[in-house]
């Protein structure tokens, strides 16, 4: 029986005492990426290759020579560059298409002796709350198959909850790290824009874009996030901000002042057990010696549609690059220059991109620019500013992950709106560019998982993860 | 908001994307609806305020504008649909 490993610490005893090997640790996980198929979470496994690669770092471990993150194997979403493999953003317009360079994220943990393991199913250009859009099948629930993952990272998130891999980078443009991380019952963080390169990740919505981890504890996070961040030469909105050593601030026990909005827990789409167990989780920490507090956040309703205009209006910019001329899918019906670019692209984006695309050139389309775009992005400064008030007199900002729990395949998919208002609270970290993370704290009557989201301010992940390592300490 | 049939096929003319009568009237309807939906941010006020273009508050770093070779034409040319040894070949242009 194979030993399945649920922390790096873990992984880096077992190392370190000789009982195991970077080899054994992946053929492990390939077994189980074998027995787990049907959750279709891997898009594509790089199985000898991995192999070879944890070869290597054996080689270098006896040495004494190998990188911080000798013996950890991650899984990519299959929207991150990897130099020679394929990426396609799981849709096919991208049929065939390997990468000529690595994401500098994939770089940086290479250089650290990270093996990656294979590249993660996820909706098509991250654009879904589901993992439903994909051009390549749904993702399952491993904790109930007849559930969605969530999305759009929900190969990601299902990698590391079934133990295919140690890790697994995701993407959160409007909740996609979060939300899934919450529907599969384990840690998912989304950075402070800025703090994370966006080199090498296929651009949705520029502005709004963060890659992150999903990970079983605190500790792993805080190690991949030392790994991870800081300047880019190659990405201007990267910011020079120094990385801090996350890993040595996780034991601060401070008590923290934090605040939740009344209009999110009196919100009517909110499950009326999540509310209770809510608010008991406010009473448990203000008994711990934290402060909490309800604040009014009148902005709730026009967050998703700020969302909806800016990040519809930069995909629809973004996605113009999918020509059928450069890269990609071609469609065999093209005859001329033009309808090689309509027949291409309509035939190789799904729906949702589609819908997505057609919002987003309507609002920059003249003659409803500055109704439209103009104004979502005033709208969005409104909301930055308020936020950024409230956070000077609060550390954090709690509130649930998402409105439910995991709900059945194929339920909403019919309902663009319902599926949009999914996204009602991961989506104000990613207008505000805050740093956001869920936590693995409940478990329903109904037997499914759902997280409470902890967001920060700018920049401070030190405390978003020092805090967040305390609670999920506690419930152990 | 009802947007109509002639909108969709003029933004679909500006995204380069085409819909057959079918997934027009369907594509027509979730537009309206989305519109519908974000309209809502005309309820607030935004009298003075400017637009939020940029997340950082920092200004951004710009790395030196320096001539860089950093993939060879073949590998320019390694994922193109159709191709010869050196160029992207398209679909005859011009008509005779």
């Amino acid at each position: 029986m194979e030993k399945i490993y649920s922390s790096f610490e873990a992984i880096q005893q077992d190392l370190k005492t000789q009982q195991t090997t970077c080899q054994l640790i992946v053929k492990a996980y390939l077994h189980r990426i074998d027995e787990n198929k049907h959750l279709n979470a891997f898009l594509e496994v790089f199985a000898d290759e991995a192999l070879e690669k944890a070869k290597q770092i054996d080689a270098k471990i006896t040495q004494n020579k190998a990188g911080k993150l000798a013996g950890m194997v991650i899984a990519i979403k299959d929207n991150i560059c990897y130099k020679d493999h394929k990426v396609s953003a799981s849709s096919k317009i991208l049929d065939n298409f390997e990468s000529l360079f690595s994401a500098t994220v994939v770089e940086r943990l290479l250089a650290e002796d990270a093996i990656i393991i294979g590249r993660t199913n996820c909706d098509e250009f991250a654009m879904g709350s589901s993992n439903e859009n994909s051009a390549f099948g749904n993702v399952l629930n491993p904790i109930d198959n007849s559930k969605v993952p969530g999305g759009s990272s929900g190969g990601s998130a299902v990698a590391v909850k079934a133990n295919l891999c140690l890790v697994a980078l995701g993407s959160d443009t409007g909740g996609s790290i979060r939300q899934p991380a919450s529907f599969c019952d384990i840690v998912g963080l989304k950075p402070t824009y800025g703090r994370v390169s966006r080199n090498g990740l296929i651009a949705y919505a520029s502005s709004f874009d963060q890659i992150g981890p999903f990970t079983n504890n605190i500790a792993d996070a805080a190690l991949v996030m030392e790994v991870m961040s800081g300047a880019d030469k190659m990405d201007s909105t990267c910011s020079a901000q120094e990385v801090p050593q996350y890993s040595n601030h996780l034991n601060d026990k401070k008590t923290y002042k934090i605040t939740y909005f009344n209009s999110c827990i009196e919100n009517d789409g909110l499950d009326a057990e999540i509310k209770a167990q809510f608010m008991a989780f406010v009473e448990e920490l203000r008994a711990a010696g934290h402060t909490v507090e309800a604040t009014d956040f009148p902005y709730l309703d026009y967050l998703v549609p700020t969302y909806y205009v800016l990040t519809t209006a930069e995909a629809s910019s973004n996605l113009a690059r999918y020509d059928g001329v450069h890269f990609g899918y071609r469609s065999p019906n093209a005859v001329d220059l033009e309808s090689t670019y309509l027949k291409s692209r309509s035939e190789g984006f799904g729906d949702e991109v589609k819908r997505r695309i057609m919002l987003g050139t309507y609002v920059l389309s003249s003659g409803f620019y500055d109704a439209y775009y103009t104004k979502a992005q005033k709208v969005r400064r409104i909301l930055k500013t308020k936020t950024e008030e409230i956070l000077s007199d609060y550390d954090f900002i709690l509130s649930p992950t998402s409105p439910h729990t995991p709900f059945d395949l194929g339920k909403q998919i019919d309902d663009p709106i319902k599926m949009y208002l999914e996204d009602i609270y991961t989506v104000h970290a990613n207008l505000t560019g805050l740093p956001s993370i869920s936590l693995p704290l409940n478990k329903h009557s109904n037997g499914l998982p759902y997280g409470f989201q902890l967001t920060a301010k700018s920049f401070n992940e030190t405390a978003l993860l020092a805090f967040s390592h305390q609670l999920l300490q506690n419930k152990n | 908001m009802a947007v109509d049939k002639l909108t969709v096929k003029k933004i679909a003319t500006l995204a380069k994307l085409e819909f057959n009568e079918e997934q027009a009237v369907s594509i027509q309807q979730d537009l309206s609806r989305m519109l519908d939906f974000v309209n809502k941010l005309n309820e607030v006020d935004t009298e003075d305020v400017e637009p939020l273009v940029y997340m950082l508050n920092e200004r951004p770093t710009l790395r030196k504008d320096e001539p860089l070779q950093e993939i060879s034409q073949q590998e320019a040319l390694k994922n193109a649909p159709d191709k010869d040894t050196d160029f992207f070949k398209v679909p005859k242009v011009i008509k005779r």
